[in-house]
């Protein structure tokens, strides 16, 4: 090489290199863009279970005397509970963006409650219902659908209560690293939007 | 190596050295290699299987192994060499080794999801062939339709089940993190539209992973159900309906073909240019015809259940639907040729395996296109035409993309060239080998002979024999390329960074390459296929960067 290419060629590098290092090394958060992605596949895994469900129930009628009825007091209270608890869960993040950390936590623990009560009420409803698993096709769909959503909202209420352990003082989540609460509310949102169309299409359709 | 030193990105935990490729190694290249080390032991564990199926069918009695045994080493060569071999190897393996280099990148999106996903293969392949040795495998096929899984031993239909939601699940692990690293990790200045080939199919891959195998799934944990728990939802007898699994197995089977064969799509449009020197004919409309068979791919299901008792206005739009996907991988066809088309072609084992992938996917297209129709499916469905179409498109298509890829790849795995004499053995019997073993078999299912039985009419039996020697040939190509990529590795002709003159980003970089990919800056290749064009034409600070990469190489 000549002398003069080298000289060029380190302008070059150190030009570009300043730019580029810094978006490589502390690139872009994309984590909040990976849960979302993870939750279209979550969804597709809920929408093949309700095309399950809907084509059962266009196409194998159930035989006669079976029994399919459901209490809809509870469910509705449940679903109560769910869409309020997606409210109190956003304004705990609110108020961790807005800095105030100790005015966040009672909010997420408001949450957690909701989703136990949740759970616990479905639970009454399984031990109350007239029917088993294996009852009939209408039976076993129910289970199926709602001991999925209920996984899901069981693992919910665990990442709520590690979220709130980690809100307390030198935790490491703070108004500037706010990523584990802000996806713990995104599943949660997501969790509380499949039992909307889960109720609607079991208990009210 | 001053700027990249290896402990500042791993931390100082991570071994180094050849110990790396066994351990949770966070570098995309490290993973690269770690999928297509395991999916090439699974695919001679596959083979292994093929071997025995071919020997069995080699008389028209079942004497060499019983029915069950047949059943079971059926179900696990399918899923072996679906679930274990292709799908890790074109989307794991290159994915992961070569879309960081594609988009300027030092590692993947996610490194760490990026490592438990390739760790959850290798558990999924030993739960998944162990079921053999301890409570005997799954016998339903790797389609697992209920009723028979249900009324075959359960053991290891569930175990089958296990295994393949965990390797759903590293799939769908691998595509979030090829969805984010091609969407949100793109150096600065970089358009999708100047991406290499194989970004875009690794997109268009990673959509259809992440919207139909969560289907698989949710389909799998209600047979395991089905199976464990006895409900109804695939049992007839319990009022169930198994048309409903076949509709959801479907959602997720078809477009896993796509999964298996549009990353190959995507390696040999990288491969053709190099060796043919000459641009990529056709850029954009390649890039809208991934993005037309990702969409066509996800609403052509039913055309494998044309004689499930499907009602006819299905029949009508699925072979419609189906018949359209003609139209953007025949653009895809004629835009290789066209890049051939006047090319300055080195007829190396690369370029090789890479025309006979033409050829054969053409082949199994035209066959493809004749089974969408009705009147014709419903004549050889179940047949031995749909094995012969089938593994047209997989392992004449892709295994030999993969195979194409290896040789064109290797020299920056390692860098050393493998042998050409020893590729080109290699070549011509899995060529003859191949087409020897399946083309017969399109006649034995036009005539009529059942797939996966163990048994067949004593009329079949010259053909059958026939593909047997087929299946044995390509059991003896794989000896020249173990032998070629053990010893090459060793006493290969060192290849240098860039033995093909290639333009990618990848080949701007030393070989092996450094941790983080690029000691300097990583170059901006704006235009990937730019060969063909007289050097004084070429700006080569803004096409690729060579001058920092003859920098980056120290």
């Amino acid at each position: 090489m000549t002398s003069l290419a080298p000289s060029s060629t380190v302008v070059t590098t150190t030009s570009l290199a300043q730019p580029v290092e810094a978006v490589e090394h502390g690139h872009g958060d994309f984590r909040m863009f990976g849960l979302l992605l993870f939750l279209v596949a979550d969804g597709m895994t809920f929408a093949g279970f309700f095309a399950a469900y809907l084509t059962f129930r266009a196409v194998n009628p159930l035989p006669p005397g079976s029994n399919y009825e459901l209490e809809l007091l509870l469910p509705s209270l449940n679903t109560v509970l769910l869409v309020v608890s997606s409210f109190t869960f956003h304004r705990g993040g609110k108020q961790l963006l807005a800095g105030n950390r100790s005015g966040c936590r009672p909010w997420l623990l408001l949450t957690a409650a909701l989703g136990s009560a949740f759970l616990a009420g479905q639970m009454v409803e399984y031990f109350s219902l007239p029917f088993g698993l294996t009852e009939n096709l209408f039976a076993s769909t129910f289970y199926a659908l709602t001991g999925f959503h209920g996984l899901h909202v069981t693992l919910g209420v665990i990442c709520i209560l590690v979220v709130w352990f980690q809100t307390r003082d030198q935790g490491r989540v703070t108004a500037s690293e706010p990523f584990g609460l802000e996806a713990a509310e995104l599943y949660w949102h997501f969790v509380d939007v499949i039992w909307l169309v889960l109720f609607g299409l079991l208990y009210v359709l | 190596m001053t700027v990249a030193s290896p402990e500042s990105f791993q931390g100082s935990l991570q071994p180094q050295g050849w110990l790396r490729y066994f351990s949770f190694s966070l570098d995309h290249k490290v993973i690269g290699l770690q999928y297509l080390v395991t999916g090439f032991i699974f695919y001679l564990i596959g083979g292994a299987l093929a071997g025995v199926i071919r020997t069995e069918l080699a008389s028209p009695i079942s004497d060499f192994i019983s029915r069950e045994t047949y059943n079971e080493v059926l179900t696990l060569h399918g899923t072996v060499m679906i679930f274990l071999w292709i799908v890790p190897v074109v989307n794991g393996g290159f994915g992961n080794y070569l879309i960081p280099f594609y988009v300027g990148a030092r590692d993947m999106a996610f490194p760490r999801l990026n490592a438990v996903a390739f760790w959850m293969i290798p558990p999924a392949g030993i739960l998944l062939i162990s079921s053999y040795f301890i409570s005997g495998a799954a016998q339903s096929g790797w389609t697992a339709y209920p009723p028979l899984s249900i009324t075959t031993p359960a053991a290891g239909q569930v175990v089958w089940i296990l295994s393949v939601l965990l390797l759903g699940g590293s799939s769908i692990f691998g595509a979030i993190n090829f969805i984010a690293t091609v969407l949100k990790l793109r150096q600065p200045g970089l358009k999708l539209m100047q991406l290499p080939m194989y970004c875009w199919a690794m997109l268009g891959t990673s959509i259809l992973v992440v919207l139909s195998t969560p289907v698989l799934a949710g389909t799998l944990i209600l047979l395991s159900f089905d199976i464990v728990a006895h409900t109804g939802f695939f049992n007839p007898a319990l009022g169930g309906n198994v048309v409903v699994y076949q509709h959801l197995f479907w959602f997720y089977s078809h477009p896993a073909v796509y999964i298996m064969v549009l990353p190959a799509f995507g390696l040999v449009s990288e491969i053709l240019p190099i060796h043919a020197r000459k641009p990529l004919f056709g850029y954009t409309t390649m890039v809208y015809s991934i993005l037309g068979i990702v969409f066509l791919g996800l609403i052509v299901w039913a055309h494998h259940m044309f004689t499930s008792g499907t009602p006819p206005w299905m029949r009508l739009f699925f072979t419609i639907a189906t018949s359209f996907i003609a139209v953007p991988t025949g653009i895809k066809f004629f835009n290789w040729l066209a890049t051939l088309w006047g090319g300055k072609i080195a007829l190396n084992s690369a370029m090789l395996f890479s025309c006979a992938f033409i050829f054969h996917f053409v082949f199994g297209g035209i066959t493809g296109v004749a089974l969408a129709q009705v009147p014709f499916d419903i004549h050889v469905h179940d047949t031995y035409f749909v094995v012969g179409h089938f593994h047209y498109i997989v392992y004449g298509g892709t295994v030999f993309v993969i195979f194409a890829a290896i040789y064109h790849w290797y020299p920056k795995f390692t860098g050393r060239m493998l042998n050409e004499d020893l590729g080109r053995l290699h070549f011509l019997l899995t060529f003859v080998g191949f087409n020897l073993c399946f083309l017969p078999q399109h006649w034995l299912g036009l005539n009529g002979m059942p797939r996966r039985v163990a048994e067949y009419d004593p009329a079949f039996t010259t053909l059958n024999q026939a593909s047997s020697i087929g299946a044995l040939l390509m059991a003896i190509s794989t000896l020249p390329l173990l032998y070629n990529v053990i010893w090459s590795a060793f006493r290969g002709q060192v290849a240098g960074d860039n033995p093909w003159r290639a333009l990618t980003p990848e080949w701007l970089t030393s070989s092996p390459p450094p941790v983080e990919n690029w000691v300097g800056a990583a170059p901006l290749v704006h235009e990937p296929y730019a060969y063909g064009v007289p050097a004084d034409q070429i700006d080569l600070n803004a096409t690729s960067g060579r001058d920092l990469w003859s920098d980056g190489r120290s």
